[in-house]
């Protein structure tokens, strides 16, 4: 071991009480923070991945038609309004080609064409509104998961079947094996089968959506062989906005994001994450400044034995980086002991929130990298805070420390 | 181990380079300051060989521990020039002359001064292993050996906070001796022990200059101590008033 090394282990131990102190208010600062970042980090990810188990990453549809002025160029003072066509082109044009295209967009891994339009269900006398979708079972499986939130019946679109949400099943009285008619506006209709019930967590989707086959939905809504849209699921969902834009680049069709759907989830991500780094910020100070106090009171305590040192050979530099160390050590061992108890608190809080199922209500989100970043970043900090102390250590004269001290 | 009845010639096993004077002072001037200059030392030569055992005495503020830090090189003069085994001191830099008083000098302080977190035998070593970085079995070996000749081999282990005031001294005497330094400095060093211990530091102080033929400069008060000295120089107010030699001096003929 280094002469520095030695003798800034040694000044710690001498420290006792006061090393502990600083090594346990260490420990708290950087528990606080990893327990506070594994847990926020893996509310927002189970917060996203709630939101997106229901959505699609990526939506592409046609582009909104666009009305132009009927004037004749070169006349002078024309009072015209432009309105916006009402309804949008309802079928993507050259859909499989574009669906290939989309497919061979980077990170893009898994596409569903839907053929979707406003429907009545009718049982009886009474009938509902909601939104007919025309899915490939396979497909839109891939973009949100159907099959494994079934709450009865399969997840089959053959002949006539649909499937649809468990609580337009509950206003409608409907259970499996059940038939039902679809009215669309044009007056078309015909009678179903309900072949399953899905419960997706969503009150809406569960009490709005009819899943049927392409074919199905194609015909009562008058699309003939097109579809409406495409729903894309992506590998990385924060670069959805890069793919996207890169589908449109592709295909010339709008290509939208669950960013834009989900603006103010996204703002309140930010903002979250935001507050975490302040309170972060505002603790990694106050660990700085524990270390320094202690540090600076070290010197003024051991500026004999610094004289002694000094006297003895022990040069500016040397000196310094006793000081450093001592600094860097107590961030590296306060941050170990914090790393610890911030595991053991991720841990026994997210035993002690449970959902009556079992299941975590806060999941925490415990990595390796955390710890190493956090104790990373603790050691540093030390060896920051050091930086001042150690410079009044450099600076003691040995000849005055020795003489009155 | 040299016959230690023989006469020091300076051409002991640690000052083997140095042929001329160990120490030589030129006209070292020391104020201290700034709005008001009050000049301690006006004006000191001095000339120190290997192997002598001087003693500097004189009362309380006539500028001995000035000198002695200017010796030490703990301090730099205001003027004048201090020359240690043939290196005109002034023209090192604060490293340099921090590194240079690790390898040449020894001292004993008054208030023995050691490192109350560590154990004897390091506080020994420690001047080595500031020196050379990192410890080593040789280190570890010549200290044990330091500790040994003061009569503490069953203190090795022992914090330096567990000994009386005498047994510090004789662990601080060892330490200043690690190195085999061509000149010790000692402040006061038996000022605030018993009689009896301040014989036995003094006696090891006399007995190390006989084997390892370094110089010793010793500031004491202490008359009785001073005379058994071989050289005793009177210093009052600030300037040398008298530098006699010894003949009754316990060095041995």
């Amino acid at each position: 071991m280094r002469f520095e090394v030695i003798v800034s282990l040694r000044f710690l131990r001498e420290g006792r009480f006061q090393t502990l102190l600083t090594l346990a208010g260490v420990a708290v600062g950087v528990a606080v923070i990893v327990f506070l970042s594994a847990l926020i980090s893996g509310l927002q990810t189970s917060l996203v991945a709630n939101t997106l188990g229901s959505q699609p990453h990526v939506v592409v549809r046609p582009q909104d038609e666009t009305a132009r002025r009927m004037v004749a160029e070169g006349e002078a003072a024309v009072a015209a309004r432009v309105e916006k066509v009402a309804v949008r082109t309802r079928t993507l044009p050259d859909w499989p080609l574009n669906l290939t295209r989309i497919e061979r967009v980077p990170g893009v891994v898994a596409t569903s064409p839907i053929a979707a339009g406003a429907a009545f269900v009718v049982k009886g006398d009474v009938s509902k509104a909601v939104a007919l979708r025309g899915v490939d079972t396979d497909r839109f499986d891939r973009i949100v998961n159907i099959t494994g939130r079934l709450k009865g019946g399969r997840f089959r679109l053959d002949g006539n079947d649909v499937v649809l949400g468990v609580g337009l099943a509950r206003d409608l009285g409907l259970g499996i094996g059940d038939k039902v008619r679809l009215v669309t506006e044009g007056g078309r209709s015909d009678v179903f089968t309900v072949g399953g019930l899905f419960d997706l967590g969503a009150k809406d989707l569960n009490e709005r959506w009819v899943l049927a086959s392409i074919r199905n939905a194609q015909t009562l809504l008058n699309l003939e062989d097109g579809i409406t849209s495409i729903e894309v699921r992506v590998d990385s969902i924060f670069d959805a906005d890069r793919m996207a834009a890169d589908i449109t680049d592709r295909t010339g069709l709008v290509a939208e994001t669950w960013m834009d759907i989900n603006r103010p989830l996204l703002v309140g991500l930010k903002s979250q994450n935001m507050s975490s780094w302040m309170i972060q910020f505002f603790v990694v100070l106050a660990v700085a400044l524990g270390i320094a106090s202690v540090l600076v009171v070290a010197v003024v305590q051991k500026s004999r034995e610094i004289g002694i040192l000094k006297a003895i050979g022990t040069s500016t530099r040397q000196t310094m980086a006793i000081f450093l160390l001592q600094g860097a050590l107590l961030g590296l061992v306060g941050s170990a002991l914090g790393c610890a108890l911030g595991a053991v608190l991720a841990v026994g809080f997210r035993s002690m929130a449970v959902a009556p199922d079992g299941s975590p209500i806060f999941p925490v989100d415990l990595t390796w990298t955390r710890f190493a970043a956090a104790s990373a970043m603790a050691t540093v900090v030390g060896m920051v805070a050091a930086v001042a102390p150690a410079r009044r250590a450099a600076r003691l004269d040995p000849a005055e420390v020795i003489r009155y001290g | 181990m040299a016959d230690p009845n023989e006469l020091p010639t300076g051409e002991g096993p640690a000052t083997a380079a140095s042929v001329g004077p160990i120490l030589r002072l030129e006209g070292v001037r020391k104020s201290f300051g700034k709005k008001v200059i009050t000049e301690v030392l006006h004006g000191i030569d001095l000339v120190v060989n290997p192997g002598e055992f001087v003693a500097m005495v004189g009362p309380s503020g006539a500028g001995k521990s000035t000198l002695l830090n200017l010796v030490g090189l703990l301090d730099r003069p205001t003027s004048g020039r201090i020359f240690l085994d043939g290196t005109d001191t002034s023209t090192l830099n604060d490293a340099g002359l921090t590194r240079f008083r690790g390898e040449k000098i020894g001292f004993v302080f008054q208030h023995h001064h050691l490192l109350p977190a560590f154990t004897t035998l390091e506080n020994v070593m420690m001047p080595l292993l500031v020196h050379r970085g990192s410890p080593d079995d040789e280190m570890r070996e010549r200290a044990r050996q330091l500790l040994v000749r003061v009569g503490l081999e069953d203190k090795i282990t022992a914090r330096a906070s567990d000994l009386s005031g005498g047994q510090q001294q004789r662990v601080a005497v060892a330490r200043a001796l690690a190195m085999h330094p061509p000149l010790v400095l000692a402040d006061e060093p038996t000022g605030n022990l018993d009689t009896h211990a301040a014989d036995q530091v003094f006696d090891l102080l006399r007995e190390f200059n006989r084997e390892f033929r370094g110089a010793f400069v010793i500031v004491t008060h202490d008359l009785r101590l001073a005379n058994r000295c071989d050289r005793i120089v009177a210093i009052v107010d600030g300037v040398i008033e008298s530098d006699t030699w010894k003949t009754g001096g316990d060095r041995a003929t």
